[in-house]
């Protein structure tokens, strides 16, 4: 009995001093932090996404306070948000548009040739490894849903052809999608854009001919065709400048893979009817 | 004196605390993808084993040994340890803030490391004067915080080199540079004690 009282007394004496240590040394070394790194902290989403480059949300509020990077450098936070975070700290806040990730590749298993059957690991980067996956094409989607695992909002899930499928109303456009694919098929567009060439394909036309039935083939109709020249053919591959697209959609009549298509991602009608 | 000199070389090289001990692991695939934080993580560790050796010493020949709680050992030494860091946290985050910064994320990841905890341990196991667990401490974190650096040399060279497998990148060819690491640190044994 006496020695489980001698243990207990030690014990509470060793972690009261620890204590008192402690309390006297944050009251004696007390360091000011700026209360407004709290309420911005607060006004912050608080899923500590990492979307932003910083640690976590605090790391950030920390950052927007002593003037390191603009008060709306979270991409997830509400424009409410931005605003009041913004107002705390006396700046005016630039406008700047809402993005959400994209999947750059069409290649189901209906259009897209598959060189092997992949049994490994249910991980598109595992399977990036095993010989550059089982898709014949090198740069499509390997539809394993890593991205899927990867998004912590809950805007990912694999559609029924086997490829991810992106829900714009809870996309934050955090990036974590972008960062986490083996072959950077998610990619970030501004939310208005009306036209977007629905393929990640560098290879010659004659090689995506061969491996995928919507693949860019680079053959530059809808760069002619476009009346605002908001297309460019960048290393073999279509990309439309959403500054100058106006949605007139004459591209989307011109493709012959039909790979250009309004941002919704679906054929347009012309196509399903050949099909 | 030449005691202590033997003391320091055998804490350093040849018992390595981690690549022969095999203490404090995590870290070392951990913090030393950069030479920076290999370096910060060494500093923040060499800071707080040579504190926390002996203040867990105190403790244990003046408090536990005379009171027979020797069996608290595992306990009372956590307790001293996290408090400790903490402490030297708020002063440096005052005294230094440079340094605080520096250190960063490290201070409270010592919280939880083994090395630390096993240094003062090991003081302890080998009867150690007071002096002797000074030198035994600050040196077996030396070892360590070289270790780290050797190693985040080695990553960031090969970061570069670009001739690993990319199926070995990363992790994989961490994890064999660690083993050759500990393989050359073996052919010390037996030298010291």
């Amino acid at each position: 009995m006496e020695s489980v009282l001698t243990a207990v007394l030690t014990l509470g004496a060793l972690a009261f001093a620890a204590g008192l240590l402690l309390s006297v040394a944050a009251k004696v070394f007390y360091v000011p932090v700026d209360p407004r790194v709290g309420q911005i902290g607060d006004l912050l989403p608080g899923a500590n996404c990492g979307g932003c480059g910083f640690a976590g949300c605090l790391d950030l509020a920390g950052a927007i306070v002593s003037g390191q990077t603009p008060p709306n450098a979270c991409r997830c936070a509400s424009e409410e948000a931005n605003r009041r975070i913004a107002a705390l700290i006396g700046a005016v806040l630039k406008e700047r548009e809402r993005e959400v990730a994209c999947i750059f590749c069409k290649g189901d298993a209906a259009h897209a040739r598959l060189r092997f059957r992949y049994l490994g690991i249910a991980d598109c980067r595992a399977a990036e490894l095993v010989a550059g996956g089982d898709k014949a094409c090198a740069y499509g989607c390997l539809g394993l849903g890593t991205c899927v695992n990867a998004c912590i909002f809950g805007a990912l899930r694999m559609g029924e052809d086997g490829l991810p499928v992106v829900n714009p109303d809870r996309c934050t456009a955090c990036g974590a999608c972008v960062r986490i694919c083996p072959r950077r098929i998610p990619r970030l567009v501004p939310v208005s854009q009306k036209a977007i060439a629905f393929c990640s394909s560098h290879d010659p036309g004659k090689v995506v001919k061969e491996v995928c039935t919507v693949g860019c083939i680079a053959c530059g109709l809808c760069k002619k065709v476009c009346p605002e020249n908001a297309i460019e053919i960048v290393s073999l591959l279509a990309v439309v400048d959403p500054a100058k697209c106006t949605g007139c959609g004459k591209c989307f009549e011109k493709c012959p893979t039909g790979i250009i298509r309004p941002a919704s991602g679906e054929a347009p009608a012309r196509r399903q009817a050949a099909a | 004196m030449q005691d202590y000199l033997l003391l320091i070389i055998a804490a350093m090289f040849v018992n390595n605390i981690v690549l022969i001990l095999f203490l404090g692991n995590c870290p070392l695939v951990g913090v030393t993808s950069s030479m920076e934080s290999a370096f910060g993580m060494g500093a923040a560790v060499v800071f707080v084993t040579t504190l926390a050796g002996t203040a867990c010493w105190i403790v244990q020949r003046f408090a536990l040994e005379p009171l027979a709680l020797e069996y608290l050992q595992t306990l009372v030494f956590i307790l001293i340890i996290a408090s400790l860091v903490q402490f030297v946290e708020i002063v440096l985050q005052k005294v230094a803030p440079p340094l605080y910064r520096t250190l960063g994320i490290f201070l409270p990841l010592i919280t939880t490391n083994c090395m630390v905890f096993g240094a003062a341990i090991l003081s302890i196991k080998r009867d150690y004067t007071f002096l002797q667990t000074l030198v035994f401490c600050l040196a077996a974190a030396v070892g360590f915080a070289l270790v780290l650096v050797f190693m985040a040399g080695l990553r960031e060279r090969m970061e570069v080199s670009g001739r690993i497998p990319a199926a070995l990148q990363g992790v994989p060819i961490t994890m064999i540079t660690a083993g050759m690491m500990g393989l050359s640190f073996a052919g010390l044994l037996g030298m010291a004690h």
